[in-house]
């Protein structure tokens, strides 16, 4: 029997892991199943669009990128998920993160290792408060929110309707326009708060109708809830009476822009990220991003903020000359600066979250297609909701 | 239970001894709740993989919690004949309070278990009046709405449950002030299992019991259970809110071993997976709950990591095999087995 | 005042009616032959991405797609009762609910496989967009449309029920099957045919349904829970009832969130449980 166990044991041992490979390795922890199934997925490709442009070694180790996925909203697979990374692969750094709870089930996990943990896409302001090894490089729902209020009373529009989606980060951006809306001068008439699972937005849209606003704000989940809210709108003819739809930009997703077609046309949102930005970065980028994923159809803001987080996390692998030590990433990643496709973007050495221009953008149809046209600004927000 | 002596047969003297047939097994005359060879060496193994696997602690952690929570459905599915499609209430009714008491100060993790368990049963109460009336095909539909119900009140409660973003900064303490919650999952693997283990050990005894039996009377014929006299209402009554116990145990261990809740806890697709989980493993049989949850869970973890796409694909083919061809799950198969092979001797 | 208050009764009479367009299949396959399909809503999915495949590869108008995908999915349907759910007509409610859970799974599994995750779009022909203008009321001319439909679906159905030979042959073979078998009626074809019609008119309910609802690979499983409920409350197998509860259901739902948003969610669920207190087998439904 002793000798079954013993020999079970070094069984076991010569297939666990062997210590300290040469490799980098990252753990990317986001949903490839499931509802979300496109956020990860559009990590990756941003991940492998960095690799197809830069090459796949850094200080003279190789990048291995461990996919991990969440299947969905389910923090605790998340955090076994990281926690797994940490132990068994000894991965150097954690990336991804689709959704805030994921992102906060796994705080503790990079606190207690001592891992950096890139945010490339968790929107939540209270994310980066939860870990000191937390750096994000996505952005803070606020911030996306707040130049829009801002954008809107410059421009004549004081009386505005709220309409979101009753969850967190619905509330957080109605509280964050409420905020920045009457700070600059303007009135919020009427908000609502519709169920996260709606089908039917008639009786809102009526009440919309009522109140006779000059524009509506909108934060709905992209995809069909953004689709069905633009149709009922355009059918019940409130656009046709001037009322304007002004949104963040996560409604008009480069990814799915094409899908809502013709009803977006028009829109105004504010974002950090278009495709159709001009930029010689952004060009580059698109560029490797369709050589490296071909067929995955536009990237978009997720993709981006993959890039920027391998990027960065080259740049601290060279720096450190290829020893990864947690603290010391931090440090530098605290005071990284540099210009993104979306353009100059900055990490604020006290919150660790990224400082970026915002753009407000109108939907507008270039050929065959649909992209959001830059045409306003904000440079250097940081996120107010800290 | 009194094992009776095999009265002899009318025609016989009393006194004379009466050569037991040799067929006749001596195991028939011992009380139904003994312990097996198999059941005890099932019990080694989860120990036994603490030692043998402690890279994987976690996920047999979750694991274990999925097999309580599997226990629990099957006290009402597997012996009680009420099918339920939101189960998941009750687990996160658990794993909310555990996390609200863990997250306002109330470290210690034991009292945790506890009042999230208790939270659970006392919000099954009403829950009951609604469920145990039904029949079929209504009742399966109102554990549906409850289910939907509890998630709705979750999220719209966001200022105290953290809505869609979850509940964190949960501060659990040390296990008997000793034990801390480590990143490995060491603590929490061998919480979990001495929980489960104990839970075990009482349904265990419960469904060997009277109040067990009569159970199994009222899934197969309720009306004929009420003409024995048999309070049938409130049977169903306790063995629901003992279940929802249960589950809101389970909940409570995913959330402190965990240090978070995230609404999903609540979410139809949690309660979906148990309902999965307990078939295939075989429902009404108690190890049925804990095979299925192991082996979903061990599923999810090797197959969706090959593609997504295709695990969703042949867990609906699994459950349509199974349901066609092999009721009774995993269990069920087994038995199935073991009766043709005792044949063909 | 009055003029909303009519805006609000009709678009929660529209809604009543699509609940009732995706949910009336369910109602005839569960009443008349005591099967719990939770996968209606994939035949409905399956109707709609057919919907979508004739109108953007072949170019077929919107209402020309409708029969035509009535006739795919009732075929479908019926090759699927002969092969697979004919054997679980004996089986208990839950290996029913459990098989036909598994059927979704894997009809969410190729819908993702060969369609992809997202939405897909759909166009509708011109004439059904926009409002008309009737009595000082703006109604959408799309939910005019659906009121319509729905109306010519329950005419149509009252009268294959109560007029015509095949319809007494089904409530007969659902009354006592063996005295139906006894007088010659071939059960097992009305039994083909009644599951043919129901997924049929799921696979309608889904492409009519797409431009309010949606379509992506996940739509059996977002709304098995409106169908279920429509069913539950209006008793399995009555055309009435399904009627009865889709409407009462659309009303208070789109009244409940124009006058009461902030209960909005509960609403649904909220009533249901009311309703189904009080009536246990539905407004019509047959006491087991």
């Amino acid at each position: 029997m002793k000798r079954i166990l013993i020999g079970l044991a070094v069984l076991l041992a010569s297939v666990l892991p062997a210590k300290a490979d040469t490799a980098l390795k990252i753990g990317l922890v986001a949903p490839f199943s499931g509802p979300f199934a496109d956020y990860g997925k559009q990590m990756d490709a941003g991940i492998k669009a960095y690799l197809h442009q830069h090459g796949d070694s850094v200080a003279g180790r190789k990048i291995e990128v461990i996919i991990k996925d969440t299947t969905g909203p389910s923090p605790e697979i998340a955090k076994r998920l990281a926690q797994e990374l940490v132990v068994r692969d000894q991965v150097d750094f954690l990336a991804g993160f689709g959704l805030t709870p994921e992102a906060l089930a796994v705080a503790d996990v990079a606190t207690q290792a001592k891992k950096p943990m890139i945010v490339m896409n968790a929107a939540s302001s209270v994310v980066t408060t939860k870990s000191p090894y937390i750096v994000r490089f996505s952005m803070a729902l606020p911030q996306v929110v707040a130049p829009l209020a801002g954008w809107a009373a410059k421009n004549g529009i004081k009386k505005v309707f709220t309409l979101v989606s009753d969850y967190a980060p619905g509330i957080d951006s109605e509280t964050a326009f409420k905020k920045a809306l009457t700070e600059a001068g303007g009135e919020v008439v009427d908000q609502v708060r519709v169920p996260l699972r709606n089908p039917e937005f008639a009786p809102y849209i009526q009440r919309i109708k009522d109140s006779q606003p000059q524009a509506v704000f909108v934060f709905v989940p992209a995809g069909e809830q953004g689709i069905a809210f633009m149709k009922g709108f355009q059918e019940r003819g409130l656009a046709a009476v001037g009322i304007k739809v002004i949104a963040t930009g996560d409604i008009t997703d480069d990814h799915v822009l094409d899908v809502m077609g013709e009803v977006a046309a028009g829109m105004i949102t504010s974002f950090h990220y278009s495709a159709a930005h001009d930029s010689a970065e952004n060009k580059a980028f698109l560029k490797a991003y369709d050589e490296a994923n071909g067929g995955q159809g536009r990237a978009n803001f997720m993709a981006v903020a993959a890039y920027d987080g391998i990027g960065a996390i080259c740049q601290v692998a060279e720096k450190l000359h290829g020893q990864i030590d947690g603290d010391k990433a931090i440090e530098i990643l605290r005071t990284m600066k540099f210009v993104s496709p979306r353009g100059p973007i900055a990490i604020d050495p006290d919150t660790r979250d990224i400082i970026q221009t915002v753009y407000i953008r109108r939907v507008e149809k270039i050929g065959d297609h649909y992209f959001n046209i830059e045409f306003d600004q904000f440079a250097n927000i940081k996120d107010p909701g800290k | 239970m009194m094992a009776r002596p095999i009265s002899a047969p009318a025609g016989q003297p009393a006194g004379k001894a009466v050569a037991a047939p040799s067929s006749l097994p001596e195991r028939s005359l011992l009380p139904a709740d003994r312990w097996s060879v198999r059941e005890v060496a099932f019990w080694i193994i989860p120990p036994l993989c603490y030692f043998a696997f402690p890279g994987y602690l976690m996920l047999g952690s979750q694991i274990l919690i999925a097999g309580l929570f599997a226990l629990s459905l099957d006290l009402i599915m597997g012996y009680a004949g009420i099918v339920s499609l939101g189960h998941a209430a009750f687990f996160g009714t658990g794993a909310y309070t555990a996390g609200l008491l863990a997250s306002h100060g109330w470290s210690e993790p034991l009292s945790g278990l506890l009042l999230g368990s208790a939270a659970a049963a006392v919000v099954s109460l009403p829950v009951s009046l609604l469920v145990v009336r039904g029949q079929d095909l209504g009742r399966l539909i109102v554990t549906l709405g409850i289910g939907m119900l509890f998630f709705e009140a979750a999220n719209k409660a966001a200022m105290i449950t953290g809505g869609v973003d979850g509940l964190s900064g949960m501060e659990v303490g040390r296990l008997f002030g000793l034990f801390a919650f480590d990143l490995v999952g060491r603590t929490a693997y061998l919480y979990s299992f001495s929980v489960l283990f104990l839970l075990f050990l009482a349904c265990r005894r419960l469904v060997h019991s009277p109040f067990g039996l009569s159970l199994r009377g009222i899934k197969e014929s309720g009306k004929r259970m009420a003409s024995l006299g048999v309070p049938v209402q409130r049977r169903l009554t306790t063995i629901f809110i003992i279940s929802a116990a249960l589950a809101g145990a389970a909940g409570a261990l995913l959330a402190q071993t965990t240090q978070f809740v995230g609404l999903d806890s609540l979410s139809f697709s949690r309660s979906a997976e148990l309902l999965i989980m307990l078939v295939l493993g075989g429902t009404g049989r108690l190890y049925g709950a804990l095979i299925g949850a192991t082996l979903f869970l061990l599923a999810q973890d090797v197959l969706a990591s090959l593609d997504p796409v295709y695990w969703q694909f042949w867990l609906g083919l699994m459950l349509v095999v199974v349901v066609l061809y092999a009721r009774g799950g995993v269990l069920g198969g087994f038995e199935l087995l073991a009766l043709r092979l005792r044949r063909g001797r | 005042m009055l003029g909303s208050c009519l805006g609000v009764l009709f678009d929660g009479v529209a809604y009543g009616s699509l609940l009732f367009l995706i949910s009336v299949g369910l109602s005839v396959t569960m009443g008349l032959m005591n099967f719990v399909n939770l996968a209606h809503g994939a035949f409905a999915m399956l109707g709609g991405y057919l919907c979508v495949a004739l109108m953007s590869r072949v170019g077929m108008p919107f209402l020309w797609t409708l029969p035509v995908v009535f006739l795919a999915v009732a075929v479908i349907g019926a090759a699927l009762e002969r092969t697979l759910y004919r054997r679980l007509y004996k089986a208990n409610h839950l290996d029913q609910v459990l098989f036909s859970i598994g059927l979704t799974f894997m009809a969410v599994a190729a819908a993702t496989y060969v369609w992809g995750p997202n939405q897909q779009p759909v166009r509708l022909p011109d004439f059904l967009r926009g409002q008309m203008h009737v009595g000082g009321v703006d109604l959408g001319v799309y939910r005019l449309f659906l009121v319509g439909l729905v109306i010519l679906i329950t005419l149509s159905l009252h009268l294959l029920m109560t007029k015509t030979r095949f319809g007494a042959h089904i409530r007969a073979s659902v009354d006592n099957q063996a005295a139906a078998a006894g007088l010659g009626i071939h059960v097992d074809k009305v039994f083909v045919l009644t599951f043919a019609l129901g997924t049929g008119l799921a696979g309608v309910g889904g492409a009519v349904g797409i431009d309010v609802l949606g379509l992506d690979p996940t739509f059996p499983i977002k709304y098995m829970v409106y169908f279920l409920l429509v069913v539950a409350i209006g008793g399995a197998g009555s055309i009435k009832g399904s009627v009865l509860a889709a409407l009462v259901l659309g009303i208070f739902d789109v009244a409940g969130k124009y006058y009461v948003p902030e209960i909005g969610a509960f609403i649904i669920y909220g009533l249901m449980l009311v309703l189904l207190v009080f009536f246990p087998s539905g407004l019509y439904g047959k006491k087991a």
